[in-house]
């Protein structure tokens, strides 16, 4: 039994080395970094540093704030479409699949930097095409990256269409593997179509969706991209900083390692926080 | 005959038929704005049809920023990545799949924890170490060591392994055939289809990358693709036909790769969902 151990770590060793240089370290470091005060050198241990400022900060209070109004309205709204549209694309009515698997599954692989600058294009105030095309149907020009509740929604609506397709392929995914005699002997019982959906297709895929939300959820709370480029910035004037935005402003601009990772700590512990919650209200419901 | 079943076909189109316009159509505009001239862009009427701006456009952009140099380092980056590191996690997973050792239980759990785990409490260290300590800024081996690190990865090379048939391993076995020859001679080339699915995801997200290049290789001659795009967003004098050109080249490749290969796409990013 020895030498299989060995051979096995003999597998597994550069993998396991990558893994505790670039993760375990970094999780131990940033933990013990955001004790520290490192506003100046020598780095001296100041938990009111950075743990004390983060409550008292307002640019954190607004970065978690946006961070939260947009994950509360994100979330939801795009995981129903992804098992709306995860449904449909399941249905054996449909005509011309791959066209309509195509038009949502693709913006999966492009990039955050390309759509950003597309979204950025098309919801310009003055030559967006967006704006153009409302005025056709008489709507005034909206100032989508300097009204702050239209830069939210211009947000909300770029990481919809980012994301909701990647969560249609999982849930579709999902859909796919529940066994097709289920159906048939529900038919055969009689059980209208909606019902079969109600409680034999909602049941079963309720831990892919579940699975969704959490993943949703943690990439939310780190939502950087979009803020950064789409609204220049977490432009206008804050109103979409969110928290990723912030750490990569103190971290990385203003080199305050402790601040950022103070932050970086409390990214993880909302998504963990939010994700237990989730999981343990699926199960409830059961 | 109109019966209820083709008047459901017909508002199942209704609906995802406007949806999926919808859907295409950033891509649409990134295609046609590339090839419209800078007053096309800027015009007041509304574009929907391509021009033939293109050749112009891309000179721009590499007038703004030397795309070409940042494509070749985003392609080299992005392959080297891929083959490391579906080096590491095939070894990695066919250890997990095949051997019951010491410690094996906790592996597998750190690394499942590790899926849950925000970006942003590794990202701050990575960076002092790679950039600071290691003094390895705008260097190759930043764009492509730290990141190589994947958790789904493994547990998706596991899960092919696992599904392998036994006996032929333990066949090899009888027959004195060494563990490493097993695994690049038996087990690699059984899991192709896996390993497909595998390399495309890795070498997408690679492609993508944008915070850590953008941290760790802000130098302009050291600028992946992405970084040297996002660098020309929020410049007041640039040219958006270049910038649209810039996200046509990154993003068509990757269409065609999707088209040609959806299944192990699809395959791929599913992974994480179905045990």
């Amino acid at each position: 039994m020895r030498p299989r151990t060995l051979t096995a770590y003999g597998f597994l060793t550069p993998y396991l080395l990558i893994f505790l240089a670039f993760w375990v370290w970094p999780i131990i470091s940033s933990f013990w970094m955001s004790f520290l005060n490192t506003r100046r050198l020598p780095w001296t241990f100041a938990p009111q540093a950075n743990w004390g400022r983060l409550l008292v900060d307002p640019a954190f209070a607004n970065a978690l704030k946006n961070t939260l109004i947009i994950l509360v309205v994100q979330v939801p709204v795009m995981i129903t479409l992804a098992t709306v549209l995860a449904v449909l694309l399941h249905s054996p009515l449909l005509k011309a699949r791959g066209l309509f698997r195509f038009a949502f599954f693709a913006p999966v692989v492009v990039g955050e930097v390309a759509y950003a600058a597309v979204f950025r294009l098309m919801f310009n105030y003055e030559f967006g095409i967006i704006n153009k095309l409302l005025a056709l149907i008489g709507i005034a020009p909206v100032s989508w990256t300097s009204n702050p509740t239209a830069a939210m929604a211009l947000i909300i609506i770029a990481v919809t269409w980012r994301w909701a397709g990647y969560n249609a392929i999982l849930i579709l995914a999902g859909l796919q593997s529940i066994p097709q005699d289920l159906y048939e002997a529900a038919t055969l019982d009689k059980v209208s179509k909606t019902r079969q959906f109600l409680f034999i297709t909602v049941p079963l895929l309720r831990p892919i969706i579940l699975f969704c939300i959490v993943l949703s959820i943690i990439g939310t709370m780190q939502l950087f991209t979009e803020p950064f480029l789409i609204t220049n910035r977490g432009g206008p004037g804050g109103a979409t900083e969110t928290l990723g935005m912030l750490l990569y402003r103190q971290g990385f601009l203003s080199f305050n390692f402790g601040y950022a990772s103070a932050i970086a700590y409390t990214i993880a512990a909302i998504a963990m926080a939010l994700s237990l919650l989730n999981m343990w209200a699926g199960k409830e419901r059961r | 005959m109109f019966t209820a079943r083709t008047g459901r076909a017909l508002a199942l189109h209704a609906v995802l038929l406007p949806l999926a316009l919808i859907w295409l159509f950033p891509l649409w505009t990134m295609f046609v704005f590339a090839t419209l001239p800078d007053d096309g862009i800027f015009g007041a009427g509304i574009e929907l049809l391509p021009s033939t701006a293109f050749a112009d456009n891309f000179a721009n952009l590499q007038h703004d920023t030397d795309f070409i140099r940042a494509m070749s380092i985003s392609i080299g980056v992005a392959s080297v990545y891929t083959l490391i590191s579906v080096a590491l996690t095939s070894m990695a997973g066919w250890a997990l799949a095949r051997y019951r050792f010491v410690g094996r239980t906790a592996v597998i759990g750190i690394i499942f924890g590790t899926i849950t785990l925000p970006y942003f409490v590794v990202v701050i260290p990575q960076f002092i170490m790679v950039a600071r300590d290691f003094n390895m800024a705008n260097s190759w081996f930043a764009l492509i060591v730290p990141p190589l690190f994947n958790s789904l990865g493994v547990l998706f090379m596991r899960q092919s392994f696992t599904m392998l048939p036994e006996e032929v391993f333990d066949a090899a076995r009888v027959e004195g055939i060494g563990e490493w020859r097993t695994f690049f001679h038996i087990a690699l080339p059984m899991t192709r289809p896996t390993l497909a699915a595998l390399s495309i995801i890795l070498f997408l997200h690679s492609w993508n990358n944008y915070l850590w290049p953008l941290l760790v290789n802000s130098r302009p001659e050291m600028m992946t693709a992405p970084v040297a795009l996002g660098s020309l967003i929020g410049l007041t004098k640039v040219s958006w036909g270049g910038i649209m050109v810039g996200a046509v080249v990154l993003t068509a490749p990757m269409l065609v790769l999707f088209v040609a290969l959806q299944r192990h796409f699809i395959a791929g990013i599913s992974a994480g969902a179905v045990k």
